[in-house]
C-alpha cells in the first residue's frame, strides 16, 4: 500500500529559518481566498477570534438594549416581545457565537504550539468547522428581521413556549444550532486527535501544559453533549413542522423531558465554557508568579472529576419542577460534590502565588481578577446548590448575577488573560501596557457595578426576564443599567489595544514573558505560518 | 501597592455591605412561614460559610500578592506539590458540605410533605394571568393584573404597588395548611410568593404540590418567575391572608356571587347588555393577545378586527372560543368562563372595532354546546 503514496516531501525548512520565509514554497490564494481556503490552524484560529470579538460586540449590544430599558421602571424604549428577543439573543450570541468559538480559536492557535505539533491533526476539517459558524449566526441574526420577530423564549428556548407559542423564525433557529452545533463537534474532534497523536516526541500525558489538559476534557464533554442537544432541537423541529408532540401536553407530550434533555446538555456545557479557562489561568499564573503550578497532578484530577460530575447534576437547573424528593436531594449532594475540585483549583492557585516572584503584567491582573470574581460565582452557586432555599432564589437576579460571574469575570476574563498573554506571539509585539491596564481597570470596575447589586435585587425578589419592575427594584437596576454601560464601553478600549499591537509596539522576543516555560515559547514571535516541521526538542520538567 | 489597597478595600465592602443589608429589602425576606423561616436560615448559614472562606482564601491570595512581589525582592520557591496540604484542603470543605447538607435535607423533607391540608386550592398558569379554584367549593375566578397600563406605558404616576397589585387577590385562611395544586393551560409558569417561600412550576399536563401555612395575616405580594411569553413581567401574584372566620364569610359570599353570575342562562339577551358585559370579559381576558383594539399581534395573535374568516364562520368563530385551537397558542375557555360570558365575548368581538355584523349569540346556545 505504501508504495502508492506521494513520496513524502522532505522538510525544506528547519525552525529556525522558518520564520519570515514561511508559506513561500506554495502558491497561497491572496486577499479574501487565503481566509476562506486556508488550512492553517494559526489562521483558522485567528478567523474564530476576530468572529469571537464580533459577536461578543453584537450580543453586548443586545444587553446594552436590555439595560437600557431597564433603566428605569416602566417601559421606554422598547416593548416586551422584542425585550424577549434581546434577552434571548443575547444569551445565544454570547454563549454560542462569542465564548465557545474564543476557546476554540485559543485552542487552533495554542494547542499545536503548545504540543509541538505543525498543526492541528485535521486541517481541512478545521476550515470547515470554522465556516459553518458564519452561516449559523447570519441564520439566527436574520430571524431578527423575519415576521413575528426572532427567538423570544430564553437561551434556555423551554417548550411548548418554544414549539407551539414560538414565532415563525424559530425553525432558522432550530437550523442555526444545528450548525453550530456540528462546527463545535468537528472541533473537538480535531482538538482530540491533535492532541492525542501530535504530541511531540517525550512529551507524556502528564507533561502537556493544562490549557491542554482542559481542553483535551472539554472536547469530550462537547462530544457527548452537543448530540443531546441536537436531539432536542430536532424534537423541537418535529413538533413545530410535523404534528409530533414530544412536548405537547395536550397530545400526551411532556414538557418536563425537554427540560431534562436541555439540562444534561445545558450543565456540561457550563463547564465547557469554564473548563479551558481553569486552563489559560493554570498557565498564567505560574508564569507571572515565577514559579512551577502547586498541585499539577491535582489540577488534571480536578478538572476530569468536574467534567464526570457535570453529567450527574443537570437537574439543579429543576429543582422547582417538581421532582420527587429522592431526586432533589441526588442532585442537591452531587451539585454540592462540584465545591470540593472547584476549590482544590482555586486552593492550588493560590498555593503557586505562595512564596513565589509575583509581577503584575496585563494578562497575570486578569488572571488574578477571574481568581477572585469567579470564586464569588461559585460562592453563590453553593449557594444555589441547597435545594430548599432554591426555591427563593431559582429564576431570580440572584442566578443572572451567579452565572454571570462566573461567566464574565470568568470565561470573559480568562479568555482575555489569554489574548494579552500571547498577543505577543501572535503579533510579534507587545500590547499596550498604560491602555491595558485601563481595560481592566474599567471591566473590573464596571463588571463588579454591573454584576453585584444584582444579588440583592433577586434576593430582594426580582424576577429574571422581565422587561419592567417594580419600584423597589429601581436603585439595583440603575446602578446595574451604569455598570453595564461602562463594562461595555470599556471594551472599546480592548479593541484598540489588539488593533494597536497589531499595527507595532514594543518588539518582543521569542520568549516574551520571564517566567513562561511552554514550547509555544521556543518558536519566534511573531510565530511564523507554519511551525514544528520538525518536531521540537522537548525534555520534560521530571523524568 | 496601590493595586493592593483597592483590592483590599473591595474586599472589606463586599464584606461589610450584608450586615447594613439584613434589615431593608437587600436580602431574602425572612417571611411569614415557619418554612419561609428555615430556608431564611439556611440562606443565613450558607452565607456566612461563604463569607468565612472567602475571608481566609482571599486573605491568603492577597497575602502573597503583596508579600511575594518581585519589585520588593521576592524570588520564588522550588515547591510545587504537597500531598498532606492536598488532603486536607480537600477534606475540609467535604465536611463543612456535609455539615450544611443535614439541615438541608430535613427542611426539603417537611416541603415535600403536602398530606393533611385544610384546603386544597387549584393555581392555573395562563398567559398572562392566575386562575384560582378552591376544591370542593365551587368557587374559582381569574387574577389579572391591576396596575393600569398608562402607568407602564409611563403617562400616570407610578403607585406603591406598580406591578404587584391584581383586580381579584387569592385569599387564604392564616393557621391552616393549604395544599397549593399548581398546572398550567399553556406555557410554563411558576407561581412565586417570596413572603410564602411557595416558588412552584406550574406546567401543562402536570398538577405540581406545594403547600402553605400562613402565620400572619396580611397582604404578600410575587410574581411570575418563569417566562412566559409577552407580558411574563405582568402577571403578579397577591395573596390575602384573613383569619379563618373571615375567610368562611368571604368564601360564602363568592359562592353566592358565583350562582349570580352563572344565572340568566336560559333567558333571552340583549345586545346591549352583551356588548356591555362583553366589553369587560375582553378587557381582562382577551385584550392582552388580541390588543384592545382587536388589532393583534400577527402572526403569533391573529387580528379580530375586520377578520373577514371570523366574521364568515360564526360556528367556527364560536368552537375556536369554547375549545381553543390545538397546536396555536389560542386556549379553550369553555372551563375558565361561563356561558354568559363566553356568549358575551363573541358577541362584542363580531360587533366591536366596526365589526359590524349585528349578531348576537346567546349563551344558551354556548350552554347548549358546553353540554355536548
Amino acid at each position: 500500500m505504501a508504495t502508492h503514496l506521494p513520496p513524502k516531501p522532505a522538510p525544506q525548512y528547519s525552525e529556525a529559518t522558518a520564520g519570515g520565509m514561511a508559506g513561500a514554497h506554495h502558491d497561497r490564494p491572496r486577499g479574501l481566498m487565503r481566509w476562506v481556503l486556508t488550512t492553517n490552524h494559526k489562521e483558522i484560529g485567528t478567523l474564530y477570534l476576530i468572529f469571537s470579538l464580533t459577536m461578543f460586540f453584537i450580543g453586548g449590544i443586545f444587553a446594552m438594549v436590555v439595560r437600557a430599558e431597564l433603566f428605569q421602571p416602566g417601559l421606554q424604549l422598547v416593548q416586551p416581545e422584542f425585550f424577549n428577543q434581546m434577552t434571548t439573543m443575547h444569551g445565544l450570541i454570547m454563549v454560542f457565537g462569542a465564548v465557545m468559538p474564543a476557546f476554540v480559536g485559543l485552542a487552533n492557535w495554542m494547542v499545536p504550539l503548545q504540543v509541538g505539533a505543525p498543526d492541528m491533526a485535521l486541517p481541512r476539517l478545521n476550515n470547515f468547522s470554522f465556516w459553518l459558524l458564519p452561516v449559523a449566526f447570519t441564520l439566527l441574526l436574520a430571524t431578527l428581521f423575519m415576521p413575528g420577530g426572532g427567538p423570544d423564549f430564553g437561551w434556555t428556548f423551554y417548550a411548548p413556549l418554544s414549539t407551539t407559542y414560538a414565532p415563525p423564525s424559530t425553525t432558522f433557529f432550530i437550523f442555526s444550532l444545528h450548525l453550530a452545533g456540528i462546527s463545535s463537534i468537528l472541533g473537538a474532534i480535531n482538538i482530540i486527535a491533535t492532541i492525542l497523536n501530535l504530541r511531540a516526541p517525550g512529551m507524556r500525558m502528564m507533561d502537556m501544559p493544562l490549557f491542554v489538559w482542559t481542553w483535551l476534557i472539554t472536547a469530550f464533554l462537547l462530544i457527548a453533549v452537543m448530540p443531546v442537544l441536537a436531539g432536542v432541537i430536532t424534537m423541537m423541529l418535529l413538533d413545530i413542522n410535523f404534528g409530533t408532540s414530544f412536548f405537547n401536553a395536550a397530545g400526551g407530550g411532556d414538557p418536563v423531558l425537554f427540560q431534562h434533555l436541555f439540562w444534561f446538555f445545558g450543565h456540561p456545557e457550563v463547564y465547557i465554557m469554564i473548563l479551558p479557562a481553569f486552563g489559560i489561568v493554570s498557565v498564567i499564573i505560574p508564569t507571572f508568579a515565577r514559579k512551577r503550578l502547586f498541585g499539577y497532578a491535582s489540577m488534571v484530577y480536578a478538572t476530569a472529576s468536574i467534567a464526570i460530575l457535570s453529567f450527574l447534576v443537570w437537574a439543579h437547573h429543576m429543582f422547582i419542577v417538581g421532582l420527587p424528593l429522592v431526586a432533589e436531594l441526588f442532585f442537591m449532594y452531587t451539585t454540592m460534590l462540584i465545591a470540593v475540585p472547584t476549590g482544590v483549583k482555586v486552593f492550588n492557585w493560590i498555593a503557586t502565588l505562595f512564596q513565589g516572584s509575583i509581577t503584575f503584567e496585563p494578562p497575570m491582573l486578569f488572571a488574578l481578577a477571574f481568581v477572585v470574581l469567579f470564586t464569588i460565582g461559585g460562592f453563590s452557586g453553593l449557594m444555589l446548590a441547597i435545594a430548599p432555599a432554591d426555591f427563593q432564589y431559582h429564576d431570580t437576579y440572584f442566578v443572572v448575577a451567579h452565572f454571570h460571574y462566573v461567566l464574565v469575570p470568568g470565561a470573559v476574563f480568562a479568555i482575555m488573560a489569554g489574548v494579552y498573554y500571547w498577543l505577543p506571539k501572535w503579533t510579534g509585539h507587545y500590547p499596550h501596557l498604560r491602555l491595558a491596564q485601563w481595560h481592566f481597570w474599567l471591566s473590573v470596575i464596571g463588571v463588579n457595578l454591573t454584576f453585584f447589586p444584582m444579588h440583592f435585587s433577586g434576593l430582594a425578589g426580582m424576577p429574571r426576564r422581565i422587561p419592567d419592575y417594580a419600584l423597589q427594584f429601581a436603585d439595583f437596576n440603575m446602578v446595574t443599567s451604569l455598570g453595564a454601560f461602562l463594562f461595555g464601553a470599556s471594551q472599546l478600549l480592548f479593541v484598540a489595544v489588539v488593533i494597536l499591537c497589531i499595527r507595532g509596539g514594543e518588539k518582543a522576543p521569542a520568549q516574551a514573558w520571564e517566567g513562561a516555560e511552554d514550547l509555544e515559547w521556543t518558536v519566534p514571535s511573531p510565530a511564523p505560518l507554519h511551525t514544528f516541521d520538525t518536531p521540537p526538542d522537548f525534555k520534560p520538567d521530571q523524568p | 501597592m496601590r493595586t493592593m489597597l483597592v483590592w483590599a478595600t473591595g474586599a472589606l465592602a463586599l464584606a461589610g455591605i450584608p450586615q447594613a443589608a439584613l434589615a431593608n429589602g437587600w436580602n431574602m425576606p425572612v417571611g411569614v412561614t415557619d418554612v419561609s423561616r428555615d430556608i431564611y436560615s439556611l440562606h443565613m448559614v450558607i452565607f456566612w460559610i461563604c463569607v468565612v472562606i472567602g475571608v481566609l482564601v482571599f486573605g491568603a491570595m492577597f497575602y502573597s500578592l503583596f508579600r511575594y512581589r518581585r519589585s520588593q525582592g521576592a524570588s520564588a520557591a522550588q515547591f510545587h506539590e504537597h500531598t498532606t496540604v492536598e488532603v486536607i484542603w480537600t477534606a475540609i470543605p467535604l465536611l463543612i458540605l456535609i455539615g450544611m447538607a443535614l439541615p438541608a435535607t430535613a427542611t426539603l423533607r417537611t416541603m415535600y410533605d403536602a398530606s393533611q391540608a385544610d384546603l386544597d386550592v387549584m393555581v392555573t398558569g395562563q398567559q398572562w394571568r392566575w386562575r384560582y379554584e378552591y376544591l370542593g367549593e365551587e368557587v374559582a375566578f381569574t387574577s389579572n393584573l391591576g396596575t393600569p397600563r398608562e402607568q407602564i406605558a409611563g403617562g400616570d404616576e407610578k403607585g406603591e404597588n406598580y406591578l404587584l397589585e391584581v383586580d381579584e387577590p387569592l385569599v387564604l385562611p392564616v393557621g391552616q395548611k393549604v395544599r397549593l395544586l399548581m398546572t398550567s393551560d399553556d406555557v410554563v409558569h411558576s407561581w412565586w410568593v417570596p413572603d410564602l417561600a411557595v416558588k412552584q412550576d406550574a406546567i401543562p399536563g402536570f398538577v405540581n404540590e406545594n403547600w402553605v401555612r400562613i402565620n400572619e395575616p396580611g397582604i404578600y405580594r410575587g410574581q411570575c418567575a418563569e417566562l412566559c411569553g409577552r407580558d411574563h413581567g405582568f402577571m403578579p401574584v397577591v395573596v390575602e391572608a384573613v383569619e379563618p372566620e373571615q375567610f368562611d364569610q368571604w368564601l360564602a359570599q363568592r359562592k353566592e356571587a358565583a350562582t349570580q353570575a352563572a344565572m340568566g342562562i336560559d333567558r333571552e339577551w340583549g345586545l346591549d347588555e352583551l356588548m356591555t358585559r362583553g366589553e369587560k370579559v375582553y378587557g381582562s381576558i382577551c385584550a392582552s393577545c388580541h390588543q384592545p383594539d382587536g388589532s393583534g399581534s400577527p402572526p403569533t395573535f391573529p387580528a379580530l378586527a375586520g377578520n373577514q374568516a371570523m366574521l364568515d364562520e360564526r360556528a367556527r368563530h364560536i368552537d375556536t372560543v369554547v375549545n381553543g385551537v390545538s397546536g396555536t397558542a389560542m386556549p379553550a375557555f369553555r372551563s375558565t368562563l361561563n356561558p354568559v360570558e363566553i356568549a358575551a365575548v363573541i358577541t362584542w368581538e363580531r360587533n366591536a372595532w366596526g365589526n359590524e355584523t349585528g349578531d348576537i349569540v346567546q349563551p344558551s346556545e354556548i350552554a347548549e354546546q358546553l353540554s355536548e
